[in-house]
């Protein structure tokens, strides 16, 4: 049993168990990339408690209840301080996605929404590097269009290093995938058998 | 050195199209001569090192790798399950629904090519994804993975009720959730990674 596995409440031999087994390199890959950001060989680009508190941060924006209880109980584990300040940033930074602005002839498509501000308290307490992913996670999470060049300026400015932004990118992007499976996995196995 | 790079003009598509666009990236890549063994293994198909978005996510080579397999079986497993066109449609839907011009420009194009059903498929991107995709099972399609796409994720038993009527069995259902997921990983590294471009 994997992390999909277990935040969908899939039991061995059971008929999603079985289901998944129709893609077993996707299924044993989503693991693989969970494993290569949580357990990584190098994690000098990104600590692992950057990891963490990213993870618990957008797990609970996606508001996945399974995913955000397992990310949170990781960075409780690492830092339960820094845990302490993730809740509270996390209630700033809910809203609904996705959002944002198209630009071109797309223009009149654009929809307005939330930028996380965290007040100095949290930032302080988050330190640069990780209030300046929180922002960034932020972006990606809920209005992933807004990006652009200048939005990877702070990254740089709070010393994330050209591999850092991957990995970090990487994190956001693959919990995106990873809570959105989950989801999908639990409305089928609710629904019995077909 | 730096980490992102130069900025350039570049040519931005004004709407979203099923022709080849270009992509570049904001931050800089691996240069091709500094790839190593490791690096490869990341790209798994060896001629993507020739590719900017590649080498650049070739930075973290063991998450590149995995992502790229878990890629592939969800897109190129077809030994059961939703048909190539579908698995399709549900990536160009997300991307049409997060705002990713540049993975909704090759999606659409492969939609198109695996269904001819290039009008269908043009009027998700020029109409959005509240269009009529020409049919029931098209639409339930799309239905599915806007509803996967939203934060919160509003994708239920109503949605699943209708993948059904369309005669979807688990696996295809499996299909529509993996390849409308995938783009929720995909749309935002292209999105916030760099830009598309003209070609």
């Amino acid at each position: 049993m994997d992390v999909i596995d277990t935040l969908s409440g899939i039991a061995a031999g059971s008929r999603l168990d079985e289901l998944r087994a129709h893609r077993p390199a996707a299924r044993e890959q989503a693991q693989a990339t969970y494993d290569a950001l949580f357990s990584p060989i190098d994690a000098s680009a990104m600590s692992l408690l950057e990891r963490y508190a990213v993870a618990a941060f957008v797990a609970a924006l996606f508001d996945v209840s399974a995913a955000e209880q397992h990310y949170a109980r990781l960075l409780a584990d690492a830092d339960p301080a820094i845990g302490a300040v993730i809740t509270e940033a996390v209630e700033l930074g809910r809203g609904a996605g996705p959002y944002g602005s198209f630009r071109g002839e797309l223009a009149a498509e654009s929809q307005a929404g939330p930028e996380l501000i965290l007040p100095p308290r949290l930032a302080d307490a988050l330190g640069v590097r990780l209030a300046a992913a929180l922002l960034h996670a932020h972006l990606l999470a809920l209005h992933p269009r807004d990006s652009s060049r200048d939005r990877l300026q702070p990254l740089v400015d709070a010393g994330w290093s050209a591999d850092g932004i991957v990995t970090l990118s990487q994190l956001v992007s693959f919990l995106a995938f990873q809570v959105r499976v989950v989801a999908g996995l639990t409305v089928l196995d609710a629904e019995g058998s077909h | 050195m730096s980490r992102l790079t130069t900025a350039t003009e570049v040519a931005s598509p004004p709407r979203f199209t099923q022709e080849t666009l270009g992509w570049v990236p904001w931050v800089e890549p691996l240069d091709e001569l500094d790839l190593t063994e490791r690096h490869y293994q990341g790209l798994v198909q060896r001629p993507r090192a020739k590719n900017p978005y590649f080498r650049l996510l070739a930075r973290d080579p063991e998450v590149l790798g995995a992502r790229t397999k878990t890629d592939l079986d969800i897109f190129y497993n077809t030994a059961d399950g939703l048909g190539r066109a579908e698995r399709e449609l549900g990536a160009a839907v997300a991307s049409r629904s997060n705002g990713c011009v540049y993975c909704a420009s090759v999606h659409s194009a492969f939609a198109t090519h695996f269904s001819k059903r290039g009008e269908d498929v043009q009027r998700l991107l020029d109409d959005g994804v509240g269009a009529d995709l020409g049919d029931e099972a098209w639409n339930a399609v799309r239905d599915a993975v806007v509803a996967l796409t939203a934060t919160p994720v509003r994708f239920g038993a109503e949605h699943l009720a209708v993948l059904r009527a369309t005669g979807l069995d688990d696996v295809a259902v499996l299909d529509v959730v993996n390849s409308g997921a995938f783009f929720n990983w995909a749309n935002r590294l292209m999105l916030s990674l760099g830009e598309p471009t003209l070609s």
